[in-house]
């Protein structure tokens, strides 16, 4: 399970080259690892359903209880051959969509690294792992949605969403930590549930816990990140913004609800955001009229349905759960599919300004149609079985009819009115009646572009009729993962006339009617819009735009970008500090050392001193840099004298480059006269002066108490027999110490990075500036 | 007027100057020298072209983008600390080479670890260079007109 998700990553590094070489069938090639794993996870289908307990661990940090822990039960199978089977519909879509892009190598790295990462969420038995996956889809996402790097929209649209998932996260990673603390253990398997619901904290980890799923899951109010997602490739919102990484949420949710459900604070808090969702999510979807926001808004409410499921948390009510997150992947992603091949062959996605694409657009009609027929709840399509479970679920229909029930049903079935008029939108205008103008003249698709939503939404009808092998292998399972004992879910289409069926024909007829009177029912109902869509959004974008805001300021006022200023800033500090620590408490040291000095050490120090001394009067910049460099290279005479060569090569190297960098700034540094002055001098002196005699004091007084470290010794026996090395200094820093070394040079890149930006920007006027 | 005499020097100082670095970069492990110096030794080679001849002739002499080198010794830096975990043993163990190779010595992770940091060093180097060389050029180019 561990090589599978490692495969995605290591797909990513070579994306960008097999992109190169394979250029009009990358997609074609790249699908290869998602389909592969499809089938090598398919394989687990029966073991899974006969209860086999598949698990692989391998440590990471144990004694954080950090490990790489895999499960495969019923929910993850499910879930992994919907990333897998639909990643690689979307493989072949995105290289036909976005065929001949410059970028494209980068886009398929992207998505390659999103699948590993959903894969390992999915996968991850142990909370803290699943984390870091967590967080991976967050980073993928946010890189995939600011594919088009060069339009504003895009970067604004995937900062929003990463800021918002990303505080979510950081919630939810409290929130696992008191859970693992809670529960005895960091392995979702080995928690037990009944010291988590009995403990004080249960509340608190709850509520941190659902901020991180209903900020991923886009749940209200933290829904606005999702229809900004939109600015992405199509390919990416049908993989991502519909089918997989908003599940995520869903999914969490489903995983932990045998530990963490079950109560009425967990039902209460789902229910409620969940049927908020639903409506608000179905609300803003019926009223507009680009295909992808439309679309997009139906995906909120179809998850906000999900998550009032959760809470529910009867039996039935997982069942359908784990039923509607099948059922939804399908035809969503195949309708976002659609959606994007229309944008792709016509330039728009307004469905006012789309019409009659039937006959050149055949089989993309075809397999929106399958999807949309499933998603309004048509028999014979899983849709049908999934509607109806939905209602049954919550009607509770074992159970009397309580109110609670009856507002939940009727608010559920306000969504779902929403989801068969969303259907409608999306199919009925753009290829049914007449045909319009579009900016670009579409002539037919390639198979890249409609393989994927016909194989779907095909997919959707199959399942509808026959249905057994989906409840037997994938629902019972799941279910009883969810539920935490095993569960039977028996699916079939004709239950006779029973409420729910009556249900369905209400909400098809309601869906219907809107779709049918929608000319004269969205401008009425589009004027709650900015409440609903623009009030969480402008709190979410006041707090991002603020915070840096309010960043310059500070800074403008600590950092005026004189960099002398700066080290004056800290020398000063440290010469108070230490200073005063110094003398208040340590003696002064004994100055017996210094009898031992040499002939050519004074020598040295002599021509050091003459250097400081033309340095401190110099007339030039020149002259003033030639000076500095002789107390360089005399520093380097000094390292050699105490055996240190190693250093001396390094600090005769880099003293040779500074000049010869300072030399390349002369020209655009004022004169000397400007920059010290007299009186800055003199204050330069005194800072300088002070900080040097403490330094000099506090290393005299270091040294003259004799050092014995076990790690002279150390190194000294190590460093060959071990290491290899007679350089104990190269030793330490290649071996010994290798990881700062690893850290240091990824430091000096950042570094390189930031030097090449400011060199880049170019002054207003003249003022001074330096770097 | 750049001098005759140091464009000459440079164009055979410049390949004796690169083996130089890497032979420090190689002996580092057993006298004084390593990555760091060496990387620095390259650097400077290519500075003093950029000294004599220009700016344009120094990156085409270098060939590959600074950027692009330091990526390539990250890499090679990364990829030797996590070879270990293919056989099975923890990250930055050092693997070597049982027998000595002719000419480099004794060959390993470290000495792979260590040519990355020299890549990245001189890589650093040269972009920092490069561009403070090549904003200058911009700005002398302004003046004159």
């Amino acid at each position: 399970m561990f090589l599978a998700v490692l495969m995605g990553f290591l797909l990513a590094a070579f994306a960008p080259l097999i992109t190169r070489v394979a250029r009009g069938f990358s997609g074609w090639v790249l699908a290869l690892l998602p389909i592969g794993l499809f089938i090598y996870f398919a394989s687990y289908l029966e073991p899974v359903r006969s209860g086999e307990d598949i698990r692989q661990m391998i440590e990471w940090v144990p004694q954080l209880g950090v490990n790489l822990n895999f499960r495969l039960d019923g929910l993850s199978l499910m879930m992994a051959l919907i990333i897998t089977g639909i990643g690689t519909l979307i493989f072949i879509y995105g290289g036909g969509y976005l065929k001949g892009d410059v970028l494209l190598g980068r886009f398929f790295a992207y998505l390659s690294i999103f699948m590993a990462a959903m894969l390992g969420l999915v996968l991850s038995d142990n909370i803290l792992a699943l984390f870091v996956f967590w967080e991976l889809t967050s980073i993928s996402s946010y890189l995939l949605i600011g594919y088009k790097h060069t339009y504003e929209d895009s970067r604004k649209a995937a900062l929003r969403a990463l800021v918002i998932t990303g505080a979510g996260g950081l919630a939810m990673l409290a929130g696992f930590v008191l859970l693992a603390l809670v529960s005895g253990s960091s392995d979702i398997s080995g928690m037990s549930a009944d010291a988590v619901r009995e403990s004080g904290l249960y509340i608190g980890i709850l509520i941190l816990i659902c901020a991180g799923a209903f900020t991923k899951s886009a749940q209200f109010p933290f829904h606005s990140w999702l229809p900004g997602a939109m600015a992405a490739p199509t390919p990416v919102s049908a993989y991502l913004h519909s089918a997989t990484m908003v599940k995520a949420g869903v999914y969490l949710l489903a995983r932990l609800s045998p530990v963490l459900g079950g109560t009425p604070e967990w039902s209460g808090l789902l229910i409620i955001f969940g049927l908020a969702t639903v409506l608000v999510g179905g609300y803003l979807a019926i009223i507009q009229f680009d295909l992808k926001r439309i679309l997009a808004y139906s995906t909120i409410s179809s998850l906000g349905v999900m998550v009032t499921l959760l809470g529910i948390d009867t039996e039935v009510a997982i069942k359908s759960a784990v039923l509607f997150l099948l059922v939804h992947s399908l035809y969503k992603g195949a309708l976002f599919m659609v959606a994007g091949t229309i944008d792709h062959e016509t330039g728009t996605r307004d469905i006012r300004q789309l019409g009659g694409l039937l006959r050149i657009l055949p089989l993309v009609f075809v397999g929106g149609a399958l999807a949309a027929l499933s998603m309004m709840g048509m028999i014979p399509f899983i849709g049908f079985i999934g509607k109806e479970l939905i209602y049954e679920a919550t009607l509770d229909v074992e159970h009397a009819l309580t109110t609670t029930n009856a507002i939940i049903t009727a608010l559920s079935v306000l969504g779902n009115m929403s989801a068969v008029a969303v259907a409608c939108l999306v199919i009925v205008p753009p290829f049914l009646g007449q045909r319009k103008d579009t900016p670009h003249k579409p002539h037919g698709a390639p198979i890249a572009l409609w393989v994927g939503s016909l194989l779907l939404g095909a997919l959707g009808l199959a399942m509808g009729i026959v249905p057994e092998l989906v409840a037997k292998y994938l629902i019972s399972p799941s279910a009883s993962a969810v539920n935490g004992a095993p569960l039977e879910a028996k699916l079939y289409l004709w239950h006779g006339i029973t409420p729910m069926l009556i249900l369905s024909m209400i909400t098809l007829a309601g869906g219907f009617a809107y779709f049918a009177l929608r000319g004269r029912l969205v401008p009425v109902l589009a004027r709650f819009d900015r409440g609903a869509q623009m009030g969480p959004d402008r709190v979410f974008m006041g707090v991002i735009n603020g915070l840096p805001d309010f960043a310059k300021k500070v800074t403008a006022y600590t950092q005026g970008g004189i960099l002398r200023h700066y080290i004056a800033y800290i020398m000063a500090f440290l010469l108070l500090f230490m200073g005063t620590m110094f003398f208040t408490r340590v003696a002064l040291p004994p100055l017996t050392q210094l009898e031992d000095v040499r002939i050519y050490e004074l020598i040295l120090c002599g021509v050091i001193l003459l250097a400081l001394a033309m340095l401190l009067q110099a007339k030039s910049l020149l002259f003033a840099i030639a000076s500095m460099s002789v107390i360089g290279y005399s520093i380097t005479a000094l390292f050699v004298m105490y055996g240190a060569p190693d250093l001396a090569m390094t600090q005769f190297a880099i003293e040779t480059l500074s000049v010869v960098l300072f030399v390349l700034m002369l020209y655009r540094l004022p004169d000397i006269s400007i920059i010290s002055s007299r009186l800055v001098r003199a204050r330069d002196a005194v800072i300088a002066g002070g900080f040097g005699i403490v330094i000099t004091m506090i290393v005299l007084s270091i040294t003259a108490v004799p050092l014995d470290s076990p790690l002279e010794r150390f190194f000294a026996e190590k460093s060959y027999v071990e290491a290899q090395g007679r350089n104990i200094v190269n030793v330490i820093l290649v071996d010994f110490r290798g990881f700062d070394t690893l850290g240091e040079i990824t430091v000096l890149s950042v570094a390189a990075l930031g030097v090449i930006a400011l060199m880049r920007l170019r002054p207003r006027n003249n003022d001074e500036h330096e770097d | 007027m750049p001098s005759m005499i140091l464009r000459t020097a440079i164009r055979l100082l410049l390949p004796l100057m690169l083996l130089f670095s890497f032979f420090v970069l190689m002996r580092g492990h057993n006298e004084p020298g390593g990555g760091f110096v060496g990387g620095l030794i390259a650097a400077a080679a290519y500075a003093l072209y950029a000294i004599a001849f220009d700016l344009p002739s120094a990156r085409a002499a270098l060939r590959f983008r600074p950027m692009f080198i330091i990526g390539v010794g990250l890499a090679l830096a990364l990829a030797s600390t996590l070879l270990p975990l293919l056989v099975n043993k923890p990250m930055f163990t050092s693997l070597w080479i049982e027998q000595p190779v002719p000419i480099l010595g004794k060959v390993g992770t470290t000495t792979s670890f260590d040519a990355g940091v020299y890549l990245v060093v001189v890589g650093v180097t040269l972009s920092i260079i490069f561009a403070m060389a090549a904003r200058e050029e911009i700005e002398h180019d302004e003046e004159d007109v």
